[in-house]
This record gives C-alpha cells, sequence and structure tokens, in this order.
C-alpha cells in the first residue's frame, strides 16, 4: 500500500511539473502584463486538478497498456515474417486512427470555407460536406501511406534523411503548384494528424520492429515513422487542393 | 460549476475515439497473429486508465486553461491593449512586442505538458538506454516549438509569406542533418510531429486567427493558418541543435581533459 502510494506521489509530482509552467505563464500575463483579475478562480483549479489527475492516470495506462500492446504486436508480426500483413497493419492503423481524429475534423471544416469563400467549390453546406470527407479521406489515405513507407523503410534499411528530404523536396514542388489559399492549411495538416493515442502506439511499434530485427538499431532505425506521418500530409493536401481547384 | 456533465461527455467521446483502435488491434491479434493474449487484465485496466485520464485531462483544459488561453490572446492582440500609450493603431511588427513573448512562453509551456511529447521522450529514454534524458529532450523540444510560434506571429503581423519561411527552415535541417550525430536524427524528425497535439494546437490556433483578425490588412482565412507548421518545423532544428551541442561540449571537454594530462605528464617529467 505505502510502495502504491509512493508510485502514485511520483506520477503526481511529475504531473505537477510538466503543468507548472502553463499556470506561471498564464497568471503572469493575467496580473502583470494584462492586469486583470481572475473572474473564475474556483473553476480555474477544478479545472487544474481534473488535468493533473488525467495525465497523472494517462502515463500511468501508457506503461500498462499501449507501449506493451504495440510492442508485443511488433514483436508477434515480425516473428510471423509475413511482410504482407505487417504493411497491411500500418496502413489500416494509420488511416484509421486518423480518419476519425477530431483536430482533423476541425482543421477540415476551416479548409472548406476557405475553399468555399475563394470559389474553388459551391458555396452550399452540400458541396462543403462533400469537401470536408474528401480531404479527411485524403488526410488518412497519407497517414496511412507514411506509416506503411515508414516501416517499409524499417525494414529495408532506407536512408531517412534521404527519404525526408525528398519529402520536403515535394512538399516545396507542391507548393509552387497547389492554390494559394490551401498552402496555409496543407502546412498546418501535417502537424494535427498525430493524436495522443497515435503517437505512443506508432512510436512502440517502430521500436518494437526495428528491435526484433537483428541487423536494425532501435535508435536509429525505430524512430521516424511520427516523421513520415507529419510530412506526407501536407503533400496529399496540397494535391487534393489542386485536383479540386484546377479540375 | 458543475463539472461531472461534461467530464463525462468527454471521457465518452474519448472512449468513443479510441474504440476503432482497440477493436482493430484486437482483430488483428485473433485473426492475424492468432496468438492470446498475455495479461488480458493488465491490458484492459491500463487502457481505462489511459482513456479515462485522457478525458479528464482533456475535461480540465476546456473548462479552464483553453477559454483563458483564448480571452488572452484576443485581449493581447486586441487594439484597446495595443494602442496602450500611443495615440493611434500602427500595425509595424515591433509594436506587438508582449504577443512575441506571450508567444513563446505559450509555446514552451504547452509543449512542456504535451502527454505524447512525453511519451515519445519515456521511449526514447528506455530505447537509448538513459543516453537521452526525458527531461533535456523535452525543454529542447519546447525550446523549438516556442521559437516556431513566436516567429509565426511575426510572421502574421508582418504579412511575410509563409513558404518563405518553410522553405529556409528546411533548407537549415538539411544542414544539420548532415553534421548531426546519426543516432539523434529521426527522433529529432519524429519531434515536430509530436509538439503538435492535444494541448499546442487549440491555443496557438486561437493565436493566429486573433492575430490575423486584429492587425490591419491580414485575413483570418490566407493568414491565420502556418502556426501549427512553425511549431513543428523548428522543434527539429533545435532538437538537432541540442545533439549537436552536446558533442561540441564533449569534444571540447575531451580536448581539455587531454591538454591537463599532457601538462600532467610534462609536470611530472620535471619533476624527474
Amino acid at each position: 500500500m505505502i510502495k502504491f502510494l509512493r508510485t502514485l506521489w511520483k506520477h503526481i509530482a511529475g504531473s505537477i511539473r510538466d503543468l507548472a509552467p502553463i499556470v506561471i505563464v498564464i497568471g503572469f500575463f493575467q496580473y502583470f502584463i494584462l492586469q486583470q483579475p481572475l473572474d473564475n478562480a474556483l473553476a480555474l483549479a477544478g479545472g487544474a486538478i481534473l488535468v493533473l489527475l488525467g495525465l497523472t492516470l494517462f502515463v500511468y495506462g501508457l506503461e500498462l497498456a499501449l507501449f506493451p500492446i504495440g510492442e508485443s504486436l511488433a514483436y508477434a508480426l515480425a516473428r510471423k515474417g509475413s511482410v504482407f500483413w505487417l504493411l497491411t497493419f500500418s496502413f489500416l492503423l494509420g488511416f484509421g486512427t486518423t480518419v476519425a481524429e477530431p483536430a482533423l475534423t476541425a482543421v477540415a471544416n476551416e479548409a472548406a470555407k476557405v475553399a468555399a469563400s475563394a470559389g474553388a467549390i459551391e458555396n452550399s453546406d452540400a458541396a462543403r460536406a462533400r469537401y470536408v470527407l474528401g480531404l479527411r479521406i485524403t488526410v488518412a489515405l497519407s497517414v496511412g501511406t507514411a506509416l506503411l513507407i515508414g516501416v517499409l523503410r524499417i525494414l529495408m534499411g532506407w536512408s531517412l534523411p534521404l527519404l525526408i528530404i525528398s519529402g520536403y523536396i515535394m512538399v516545396i514542388a507542391m507548393t509552387a503548384v497547389a492554390p494559394p489559399e490551401i498552402v496555409g492549411i496543407a502546412y498546418d495538416s501535417g502537424g494535427v494528424t498525430t493524436s495522443t493515442i497515435t503517437v505512443p502506439l506508432v512510436a512502440a511499434l517502430g521500436v518494437g520492429i526495428a528491435s526484433s530485427l537483428r541487423d536494425r538499431n532501435p535508435m536509429t532505425d525505430g524512430f521516424g515513422l511520427i516523421a513520415f506521418a507529419s510530412l506526407t500530409p501536407m503533400v496529399f493536401v496540397m494535391a487534393y487542393g489542386s485536383i479540386v481547384t484546377w479540375i | 460549476m458543475d463539472l461531472t456533465g461534461p467530464a463525462l461527455k468527454t471521457i465518452m467521446s474519448t472512449a468513443f475515439d479510441v474504440l476503432p483502435i482497440v477493436l482493430f488491434i484486437f482483430l488483428f491479434q485473433v485473426f492475424v497473429i492468432r496468438q492470446p493474449v498475455r495479461d488480458v487484465r493488465r491490458l484492459v485496466v491500463g487502457l481505462a486508465f489511459t482513456i479515462l485520464g485522457l478525458g479528464l485531462f482533456l475535461v480540465g483544459l476546456e473548462q479552464a486553461l483553453f477559454p483563458l488561453g483564448r480571452l488572452m490572446a484576443e485581449q493581447l492582440t486586441h487594439p484597446d491593449f495595443l494602442m496602450r500609450g500611443a495615440g493611434m493603431l500602427d500595425s509595424h511588427w515591433s509594436n506587438y512586442s508582449w504577443v512575441y513573448v506571450f508567444a513563446f512562453t505559450i509555446g514552451f509551456a504547452t509543449t512542456i505538458a504535451e502527454p505524447a511529447l512525453l511519451a515519445v521522450a519515456m521511449k526514447a529514454n528506455e530505447t537509448s538506454g538513459g543516453a537521452i534524458h526525458v527531461w533535456g529532450l523535452r525543454v529542447a523540444v519546447a525550446i523549438g516549438a516556442a521559437t516556431g510560434v513566436s516567429l509565426g506571429c511575426f510572421r502574421i503581423i508582418a504579412g511575410l509569406p509563409l513558404q518563405a519561411f518553410i522553405l529556409v527552415g528546411y533548407i537549415v535541417v538539411v544542414i544539420q542533418t548532415i553534421w548531426a550525430p546519426r543516432l539523434i536524427i529521426p527522433l529529432a524528425y519524429d519531434s515536430g510531429g509530436v509538439t503538435t497535439s492535444t494541448v499546442t494546437v487549440p491555443l496557438v490556433t486561437a493565436l493566429g486567427l486573433g492575430l490575423a483578425e486584429t492587425v490591419p490588412g491580414r485575413s483570418p482565412l490566407l493568414d491565420g493558418f502556418g502556426l501549427v507548421a512553425f511549431t513543428c518545423l523548428f522543434p527539429i532544428i533545435s532538437v538537432l541543435a541540442y545533439a549537436q551541442l552536446s558533442v561540441l561540449r564533449e569534444r571540447f571537454a575531451g580536448r581539455r581533459k587531454m591538454e591537463r594530462q599532457n601538462r600532467a605528464e610534462s609536470t611530472s617529467k620535471e619533476v624527474i
């Protein structure tokens, strides 16, 4: 019991340290720069306690479930020796976790507004809904493709910098072609696709695959999956914007 | 204020987000791998903790910190605040110094609190056998994100093209990649995507849209976006730089140690 409480306190202390900067920044600006009193300090304190508790539980759950699941799946798939199933799994994991991502839906809705106001699509609810759905599927496809390429890279031992730099070149080339109003949203879409549940799972997957292969280093080969997942959406979204606008 | 209603709703929606992933992994386990899962109880408990934890975390943020953060982004970019002292609002970029300070500090603070970054830092620490410190990596990423957000705000205020900044950023990353220690490169590339998650994206987006609405001559639709891209790019640069600095420091320390040894040897010879 004492041991349990000590572990719990260690986790909570870690969470306090993680959240202190936000509280300090907001408090400092509120009192010294904007010089406005806080209206609902009580609600704020309640929220802060929930955040603290939530972060503590999340980290605890991470070590109990998400990391072991990702790793044991990677080991099992690698042991099975089937490249086909490993790649299918990576693609579906990327596609499935992205298509339902709430942050992506929010960005897609903004993008539809921009496209409608720029005259790329009809300014009606139906046309916007179609555009949003198309965009979400495009980004989900791009994240699926990203994980597929990333896992293939670990298996084949391809150079990560070379692949990422080719990605950068594609982003820049697409920027020159794509309609200007989509560029900002496309660049932002790279960041929003990797959610808090997906990231630990994908990190464990990469490291798991790399450490189950004999001549791969988990540090240099296991990481890099998320890098692909935040690069390909930029290219795919600009391609989507160009196709909708120019055709 | 009663938090039970929104708390339940957010936990339910988090569970709903996680459900397809769990189902998919379960199906794969049963039909493709065809092996019984070990330690099912532990996994179920852990997953419940993850969902409950993320749910509570999001409720707390949405009820308390996000509204305040958004309000502050609005207040700091509001003409009334910016015009203090000056007679009229000038859209010159140098009049917005508090915005840059706020952007830097909030970028840093939200990145430190980002659960996804914490997860990757823990994984990197474990994988590298402790060579990469959890806290060191997080601070390096946070400094990058902070620089990205404040530079992104400067871009919106000054009305400079987004593509130019991103292009220069890419060139810097490529140059750094040539000299950076190989071990850190994949992790550095990953740290960009990891930064922009649950905590950072909503606050940074609010800041960008607020700025683009207030600054004369900017349109929220065209100029309001791009801050997330900045926040995503600069951690790559800062993590690579952090690794390069530690290599340099080691090399420097190594040379000093050698000099000291040489000196010690020569003095000992003199004594003899």
